[in-house]
């Protein structure tokens, strides 16, 4: 929603994590700037700024986006997820269960993609995992931990469901 | 409730740092977002090499928001931490594209970079030195005029006036031409590769503020905070103690940020606008062409056996390319000579290192600090000797590694404490890779498979007086703050402080609080966190910390419980009779003084201070390299196997090994996920990453889209680490230094692997299918 417009700044409202938030923008600002510069929410990380390395991903509408190539102008009609509102989530648990944090700089960028594959696909194969992954670098791993993370996951749902429907018989 | 000490040093406890990490809490320096902070940007030069003949700022100064222009005439001194040889905005002349020209600080970032695009410099172009082996010849372009008068930092740097050698190193040990003459085989080979880059996710950024009083605030993603202190006081005559300097916790560093280049130029823009606090940050195309990067190499080795197949003698020519200034590369030069003949017994070594100037961006330390590229030489002459020999590379390598006994290039005698078990490395790393003798094999679907195999090692080469402290200040509960000045940048160091602390007070883990950030002004000194060295060092520093802690306690314990500091023993947060440990005190009772029950108190805060410096290492002799520059050698074996498709040239990497020994292992995971990350680096690095050159000398892949880093997918199936414990004596519980390890022998494994199934000798890198078809194909 747009609140107000002038020749430079426009005020729009984002609804990220579930509140709605008023930020002042310029034209060019990138969803990575407003979130960080206005909202304080710096888990998603700036590191190349081309769409190369998925360290700024954050999820719209719950699909894995670079939020630098983003203009926060191009969100206002959508749910944004950052790293902030995960603290709760599986995949940020496997993340830290299975080693897979080094300096842990492109580690939002990977928990948020990953939330996303296991929920797209909850029986995502190797191949999968990989097509999804590819976007977003890691220095420190060699990404096997990553790997390990996303399919604890994968396996622990699989399970969840599994019961549920014993269950439901 | 009783806390009972269980044995930390040896549990892979999880890391302190993760569960912020994983959450997006965890403030780097980007992240600390100031209201009213000024922002800085560079314009960078358009030329590899040319004369400045104006700057033209008028432009660039009617961009609104624009606050101040530095130039290269504001200090046009050079600085540097072995060799000052870099004003640190171009004065006179650029030496590499990229190069900084001038600093815009602006009240936002996209001002300033608006500016900074309309700096106008009319350059008088001179010839481009666009390759290390360019600079190297007699009639080459000289790229610094002044050589002669640069000020040397470090005794250990000889600089070739009239030449680009910026230094050159030797080692001559034993009689190499005699011994030459009387060896029954011998080889010649020739290696290199380009410059490329450290790639941390985080790139490099630097805040500084100058108070009225003369405090000159810095935060920074360094490496090395103290070195910050150091050339602001060398170089800009700041007093040390005016100087505080910050480090959160680093998105990475490899190496890349142990160098300082972006604190004095975000020093000369906060000068410029009254000290006010102004923030550099580099985006990547600036982290990859302007900030230093990883050298390029080139090598020729020559080794000698006898009628048994023994190494009588080794030739090195090693060209180091520094790229425009020396920085980190002139150690690099001398650590690379010091360990040249890698892990092997070599009696007669003859060593001339160069660190070589050429126009392209200049390096400094990368994770192995010259040792990944040694060991590709190295190791790949090993593989085609042995071939040449007709003999096993493994059984060819066990014959000749090095021993306690030995000495290295240096004349640095081994002892079982000082080095680990090669031989043993290589024995465990054959069964893992299930070694068939270099067999190569052909899949169901027609594609070859290969093994290759590697030794390396590595001393810690730092300065003679290297030292780290610790303090440990007991809080009112009985916990305990641990203040270093270790900077966490991914390897897990603070983790394995705090182990080691724990172990030593027999305390539980979990009451041990690192301080995760630096700050020099509360943090006892430490050379650097590089070098493989924190957990030598700052571990060591620890335990004398934790030694006097336990000191104190017994005192102010003996007063409590009314007997003699001789009877007490301290664990479990208690300080206890020896033959009575049920008679005790809690710590938290006595660690901020013992209270009598009518109100007197004797004692105070517990604070437990240690200091570890390095101990009788020497500088190397100028003719002959003797000395002793490390204090001890860590060694490994690497294995890799790989599946090559004859049909297009392509490869995948099956397995990775990796079986270190780095004395005892405190956390076997952390050290895990080192050995991991570093065969990977390495192996990114050898299969992808080079920067491209044109012939002006400008980077064509300065950006992650065309530079190829591994991507998730195309790390190898398996990676297997195991670990041979020598313990080491003088290490904290018996360890050694291992953070850069993993990474050294990747590129030659990987090259080994490569070249048995292609049949092709691989001297260089990166092994795109591109380069295996042209080596193979047209013989280059």
């Amino acid at each position: 929603m747009i609140s107000s417009n002038t020749r430079k700044y426009t005020v729009v409202s984002l609804l990220v994590n579930g509140v709605s938030h008023d930020v002042m923008i310029r034209s060019a600002d990138t969803l990575l700037y407003t979130l960080r510069e206005q909202l304080g929410l710096t888990g998603a990380k700036y590191a190349c700024g081309n769409g190369d390395c998925g360290a700024c991903t954050v999820l719209v509408n719950g699909k894995p986006m670079h939020s630098c190539l983003t203009l926060a102008i191009e969100s206002i009609n959508d749910e944004i997820t950052t790293i902030e509102s995960m603290k709760h989530s599986d995949i940020r648990s496997a993340f830290v269960a299975n080693w897979a944090i080094q300096c842990g700089y492109c580690t939002p960028g990977f928990i948020l993609n990953c939330h996303a594959l296991v929920n797209e696909h909850p029986d995502a194969d190797d191949e999968i995992i990989e097509e999804w992954l590819k976007s977003n670098l890691c220095r420190c791993t060699g990404y096997q931990e990553i790997k390990d993370a996303v399919k604890s996951v994968l396996e622990a749902n699989k399970l969840k469901a599994k019961e549920n429907s014993n269950l439901a018989q | 409730m009783q806390k009972e000490f269980r044995k930390t040093v040896g549990t892979a406890e999880q890391r302190i740092d993760a569960v912020e990490k994983s959450t997006g809490n965890v403030k780097y320096l980007g992240d600390k977002l100031i209201t009213g902070m000024l922002h800085a940007k560079v314009a960078t030069s358009t030329e590899a090499h040319a004369r400045i003949k104006s700057i033209d700022t008028n432009e660039a100064w009617k961009v609104p928001g624009v606050r101040a222009i530095v130039t290269g005439d504001t200090f046009p001194f050079p600085i540097g931490p072995i060799l000052a040889d870099r004003p640190p905005i171009a004065f006179d002349k650029v030496r590499y594209y990229g190069e900084p020209v001038a600093i815009i600080v602006a009240d936002y970032p996209y001002q300033a970079k608006q500016a900074a695009s309309k700096i106008v410099v009319k350059y008088e172009k001179l010839p481009v030195v666009n390759s290390v082996e360019q600079a190297f010849q007699e009639d080459a372009p000289i790229i610094h005029e002044q050589l002669g008068q640069y000020t040397k930092i470090i005794d250990n740097v000889y600089p070739v006036p009239g030449t680009n050698i910026a230094s050159h190193i030797k080692i001559r040990k034993g009689q190499f031409g005699q011994a030459w003459a009387t060896c029954k085989d011998t080889i010649t080979a020739t290696y290199s590769f380009n410059l490329s880059d450290h790639a941390a996710m985080e790139t490099r950024s630097a805040t500084v503020e100058i108070n009225p009083d003369g405090r000159v605030i810095v935060h920074s993603t360094s490496q090395s905070p103290f070195t910050i202190k150091k050339i602001l006081n060398q170089f800009f005559n700041i007093e040390v103690g005016k100087v505080i300097v910050h480090i959160p916790m680093l998105g990475g560093a490899f190496g890349g940020k142990g160098a300082v280049q972006l604190e004095p130029l975000a020093y000369l823009a906060s000068s410029a606008v009254g000290g006010k606090l102004v923030k550099l940050q580099y985006e990547r195309e600036e982290d990859m062409m302007t900030a230093p990067c990883h050298i390029g190499f080139n090598a020729t080795v020559k080794l000698g056996v006898n009628e048994e197949g023994k190494l009588l003698a080794g030739q090195y020519t090693f060209l180091i390319e520094a790229g425009a200034y020396s920085d980190q590369a002139a150690g690099i030069t001398r650590a690379a000579a010091l360990d040249c003949t890698g892990p092997y017994h070599i009696p007669n070594v003859w060593c001339d290192s160069y660190c070589m100037y050429t126009n392209h961006p200049y390096a400094t330390s990368f994770r192995g600090y010259g040792h990944p590229e040694l060991t590709f030489a190295i190791e790949r002459t090993m593989d085609q000797l042995a071939k040449q020999l007709n003999v096993d590379p493994i059984e060819f390598r066990l014959l000749n590694a090095i021993k306690p006994g030995h000495s290295t290039p240096t004349q640095s005698v081994l002892t079982e404490n000082n080095i680990g078990d090669t031989a043993k490395c290589m024995i465990r790393a054959k069964e893992l890779i299930e070694w068939n003798g270099n067999q190569t094999t052909v899949t169901e679907n027609g594609k070859i498979r290969a093994k290759g195999v590697s030794l390396f090692w590595k001393t810690s080469t730092t300065s003679t007086n290297a030292q780290a402290g610790a303090v440990l200040l007991f809080e009112p509960d009985g916990t305990v703050k641990l203040s270093c000045a270790a900077v966490e940048i991914g390897q897990g160091t603070k983790t394995i402080l705090a182990q080691i602390a724990a172990e030593r007070l027999k305390m539980n883990m979990k009451d041990i609080h690192v301080t995760m950030e630096v700050n020099t002004q509360y943090n006892p000194h430490q050379w650097r966190t590089v070098a493989s060295s924190t957990t030598f060092l700052a571990g060591n520093a620890v335990l004398a910390a934790a030694d006097d802690a336990i000191r104190q306690l017994k005192k102010i314990g003996a007063v409590a419980l009314q007997c003699s500091e001789n009877d007490l023993e301290v664990g479990n947060s208690r300080v206890y009779l020896r033959s009575k440990p049920t008679y005790g005190i809690d710590i938290k009772t006595i660690c901020l003084g013992y209270k009598y029950p009518n109100g007197h108190t004797v004692g105070g805060q517990i604070i437990g201070t240690g200091v570890h410096v390095q101990r009788q290492l020497t500088e190397m002799d100028k003719d002959t390299g003797f000395g002793d520059p490390g204090p001890w050698w860590s060694v490994g074996a690497q294995a890799v196997e790989i599946e090559w498709d004859e049909q297009n040239y392509t490869y995948e990497i099956l397995k990775a090994i990796t079986v270190m020994d780095g004395g005892t292992i405190i956390n076997p995971m952390t050290a895990t996920q080192q050995m991991r990350g570093g065969i990977f680096l390495g192996l990114s690095i050898a299969s992808g990453e080079s920067f491209e050159f044109n012939d002006k000398g400008v980077i064509q892949n300065p950006d992650f889209r065309t530079y190829q880093l591994m991507r998730f997918g195309e790390q190898p199936k398996e990676y297997i680490v195991e670990f041979v414990e020598t313990p080491n004596e003088d290490g904290p519980f018996g360890a050694r230094g291992i953070g850069e390890y993993g990474v050294i022998g990747a590129a030659s494994a990987l090259a080994n692997s490569l070249s048995s199934a292609t049949k092709t000798e691989l001297n260089k890198l990166p092994l795109t299918p591109e380069l295996i078809w042209q080596t193979r194909e047209v013989g280059q």
